[in-house]
């Protein structure tokens, strides 16, 4: 026979469950790794501008090696690739305290609001975040109509 | 060396507390090497010289500035530029002469040596004859 004891604890992490599943992650790129730390659904994490011309788009991409980084563009779907490196292989797992940072290989498509002309995007690697400047194709760009008043 | 969940509060109680709130723990690799710990912590955004590191009372802080400001109007947004904050007691006696960080492609490295006393001595068994 066992013994269960009541752990009003387990009680709440139950609920935090259920209402967790209700929500979903719908539209929501964060989720509750722990009660303490969000993980990242995707990676790189993505915010996304635009003026007039531009469509500005930075990733969250710390400690890449700038060489494997890979930014295609075709019509308005923009895709990111890269690698984060590892640790060196020297440090032996029993010598961890924390392991939260990941690595490996990643890749990321985004579909852009409008079209943007794959000849002038520019991309820098700048602090361990990717900026991107695609320009939008002329006719996407928005037109300023004169009012006439007569 | 267990995270400090209750931060020292003497000099962060005339802070804004709402800078405090807005503020994101980074994701951190901790590990031992031959001559104590080394920390490494995710910090994108961060410029070389906004980053501060101390150790007081034993507590290892490390807190950023990021450099905001987005152009253009936002279209889609998977995070919210904010400054980084973490803090971790440290169980080991830390030399704190010679801790020494460096930044680089937004990660930050910080090593922690040991104070001499507090490292593995070895002790020679000498035979019973």
């Amino acid at each position: 026979m066992t013994i269960r004891t009541w752990n009003p604890f387990r009680e709440l992490d139950v609920l935090r469950q259920e209402v967790e599943r209700a929500f979903d992650t719908y539209g929501r790129p964060w989720r509750q790794g722990s009660a303490l730390r969000a993980v990242p659904l995707h990676y790189p994490l993505l915010n996304v501008s635009e003026d007039k011309d531009n469509v500005y788009v930075e990733a969250l991409a710390p400690g890449i090696d700038p060489e494997t980084l890979d930014v295609t563009v075709v019509r308005d779907t923009l895709r990111i690739a890269g690698e984060k490196q590892a640790l060196s292989d020297e440090i032996k797992p029993e010598a961890y305290h924390r392991n939260e940072r990941s690595a490996g290989k990643f890749v990321r498509t985004l579909t852009l609001p409008v079209e943007v002309d794959g000849e002038s995007v520019t991309a820098e690697y700048r602090n361990g975040v990717l900026h991107i400047t695609l320009a939008k194709v002329e006719a996407a760009k928005p037109k300023q109509i004169e009012v006439a008043v007569s | 060396m267990s995270e400090r969940t209750v931060a020292k509060r003497e000099e962060s109680a005339v802070a804004d507390t709402r800078d405090e709130e807005r503020t994101v723990a980074p994701v951190v690799d901790i590990f031992e090497v031959a001559d104590g710990l080394a920390v490494v912590a995710d910090l994108p955004g961060v410029e070389k010289d906004a980053v501060d590191v101390q150790v007081d009372d034993s507590v290892l802080t490390i807190s950023a500035k990021t450099a905001g400001g987005r152009p253009g109007e936002e279209v889609y947004s998977e995070y919210a530029p904010a400054d980084y904050f973490r803090q971790f007691r440290l169980s080991e006696h830390v030399d704190q002469e010679k801790i020494h960080a460096e930044m680089k492609l937004g990660v930050l490295t910080v090593h922690l040596p040991k104070v001499e006393k507090s490292k593995p001595k070895r002790i020679a068994i000498q035979m019973a004859s």
